[in-house]
């Protein structure tokens, strides 16, 4: 119902865009029927240029880099939407709690995202990091947080706009539970301002497990993923290679195209755009 | 009057915060299983040695006391030492905080009156081909993973063209001439995605003022544009330009960390993505809390100068 009416909208931008998305998207989902190679197969010796054997050439293992950057599609893309999905969950949750389960509940909440937020999200991941050690789980989870800790202030002032709608004094006034009054009344009706705050945070979490990983310390190896791949291959840069180049422009052609469907999305809807 | 009370209560609740955070940095580290003498003198360790190892680094004392102790010898410059390499961390840091410092503030030095001056153009002639050219960039430059830009500069710069070295060889004694090549492409890097956020906000900033009333009666009196945008405009944006900059500049000494490790740039950023690498708990300590220091602070001043340019939010 939402949609009705604003296709003529879609500019040029918006569908290429858009088909950048829907090819990630393929590519993450089919990774192994359109990869040419494995993801860790030795298929070549180190730094091999681009050949019609391998389209993009070869990374500093000898593996193929286009069937890396498939992979790497699956992997780091993968990983990024677990870990918006439980920022949000967790974000979400507790910032409509806030608002509905009464002032204490709502100062102690604050309170300790307060210091999750006080110090760069960079440092505390990195902290993290050093505490529980590298891993898949490790990251989604201190992204899950950090993130969830931005999304949580959005969500809540979201619910509080919600919050003082006569319906929602209506339900309050027939005696339904918090449950009720999240699921039912809140959720509904912040639904397309966090759509668009999705859209972003998705790019957020993009760029920082990409950062991490080409900090050596996000996904780890051989596990194929475009911030390492940047990484392991950069010494190849010096040399004139540019294939190191291509995983990193991957990222970014995803979170510039993501950004250009919120930016219409959001100027479609009216919702406000936080810069953040 | 006002000013000095909110700023003291902004420095109080900063130390407070710098206060839980160190308590939070040294616990947690403290809660984790397995003990750091086994994990510095390896699984072959007798008892002896670990019980001589744990007396001499001081780990049989109160984990309160440590905490204690741990904070005094910290404020007074004293970092402890490092798991990994067993050196002084103080002596590793010292040098490297001097680095890292020299390339945050020649970067915001360039930076910050580039980005508003950028953000000022863009409000001016909103709308025009300048701030579609402005605003598409920019957005690009803020979509784009750090390591991209930086790897992209390099690409052209040191390799295709062969002006600067790809690495950032930095050794005492430098002279300017020296330090030159070596900050050019780690300063364009960070400077690309500082200014990018900088200039957005700037220009938001500007455009919100520039909707009030008072602009709409300075336009019906005649005044030309850049009357308007210099003498009724730009002063009541001052405040939220200033909040703008600081919190870019507490961004960027962050952002040195992926920057430094582009360029191999012996900073503060690269000797904590190594030791977070090694799980060297006392420097990885240390560097967050000085990285978690230099973001309050920023932070506080942020707040002062945006409230001692902006009287009436004092008040509130």
């Amino acid at each position: 119902m939402l949609m009705k009416g604003s296709f003529q909208h879609l500019s040029l931008r918006v569908y290429g865009a858009a088909a950048i998305v829907l090819c990630v998207i393929v590519l993450a989902l089919f990774a192994p029927l359109i990869a040419p190679y494995g993801e860790s197969q030795i298929v070549s010796g180190m730094w091999e240029s681009p050949s019609r054997d391998y389209l993009l050439g070869t990374d500093s293992l000898g593996r193929d880099m286009l069937s890396r950057i498939i992979y790497g599609a699956r992997n780091t893309g993968g990983i990024a939407v677990m870990a918006t999905l439980l920022a949000f969950v967790f974000g979400v949750s507790s910032g409509f709690l806030s608002v509905v389960a009464g002032r204490v509940v709502d100062n102690i909440v604050g309170r300790i995202f307060d210091i999750v937020l006080s110090a760069p999200t960079l440092i505390v991941a990195l902290f993290s990091l050093t505490m529980f050690g590298t891993g898949t789980l490790v990251l989604i989870l201190v992204i899950g947080i950090t993130e969830g800790a931005r999304i949580y202030r959005v969500a809540r002032a979201t619910a509080i706009d919600i919050d003082v709608k006569d319906f929602v004094l209506v339900a309050r006034l027939r005696g339904e539970s918090v449950r009720y009054l999240i699921l039912k009344e809140l959720l509904p009706n912040a639904f397309v301002p966090l759509m668009a705050e999705f859209g972003l945070r998705f790019c957020f979490v993009l760029l920082f497990i990409s950062t991490l990983s080409f900090l050596g310390l996000g996904l780890q190896p051989p596990t194929a993923d475009w911030g390492s791949m940047v990484r392991d291959n950069a010494d190849a840069i010096g040399f004139g290679i540019f294939t190191p180049l291509v995983p990193a422009a991957a990222i970014a052609a995803l979170t510039i195209s993501i950004n250009v469907i919120m930016d219409w999305f959001v100027s479609n809807y009216g919702v406000a755009r936080n810069e953040a | 009057m006002y000013l000095i009370r909110m700023a003291g209560q902004r420095i109080a609740a900063g130390v407070l915060t710098l206060l839980v955070i160190s308590a939070l940095l040294f616990f947690s580290i403290e809660a984790l299983p397995g003990d750091p003498a086994r994990a510095v003198l390896g699984q072959t360790a007798t008892p002896e040695t670990i019980a001589a190892f744990r007396k001499e680094a001081g780990l049989d004392r109160p984990v309160l006391v440590r905490y204690g102790d741990w904070l005094a010898s910290f404020v007074a410059g004293d970092l402890g030492r490092s798991l990994a390499s067993r050196r002084d961390i103080s002596g590793l840091i010292g040098d490297r905080l001097f680095n890292t410092l020299i390339l945050a503030a020649v970067t915001a030095l360039f930076a910050v009156p580039l980005s508003i001056i950028l953000g000022v153009a863009s409000a001016v002639w909103r709308g025009t081909l300048l701030d579609r050219l402005i605003s598409t960039v920019s957005l690009a430059a803020i979509s784009v993973p750090e390591f991209f830009i930086g790897y992209i500069l390099l690409a052209i710069v040191a390799v295709q063209l062969n002006l600067l070295p790809s690495i950032s060889s930095v050794h005492g004694g430098m002279s300017l001439a020296q330090w030159v090549p070596v900050l050019v492409l780690p300063c364009l890097t960070m400077a690309m995605a500082v200014s990018a956020h900088m200039i957005r906000m700037t220009r938001a900033a500007l455009v919100d003022v520039m909707s009030s009333s008072f602009i709409e009666m300075a336009r019906l009196k005649g005044l030309s544009n850049l009357r308007i945008v210099f003498r009724h405009a730009l002063p009541n944006a001052v405040s939220p330009i200033c909040s703008v900059v600081f919190l870019n500049i507490a961004y960027l000494i962050v952002g040195v960390v992926v920057v430094e490790v582009v360029f191999v740039y012996p900073g503060l950023g690269q000797l904590l993505v190594d030791s977070v690498a090694k799980r060297d708990f006392p420097v990885v300590q240390a560097t967050c809390l000085i990285f978690a220091t230099a973001n309050i602070a920023l932070n506080i001043i942020s707040d002062i100068l945006g409230a001692a340019s902006n009287p009436r939010s004092v008040g509130r």
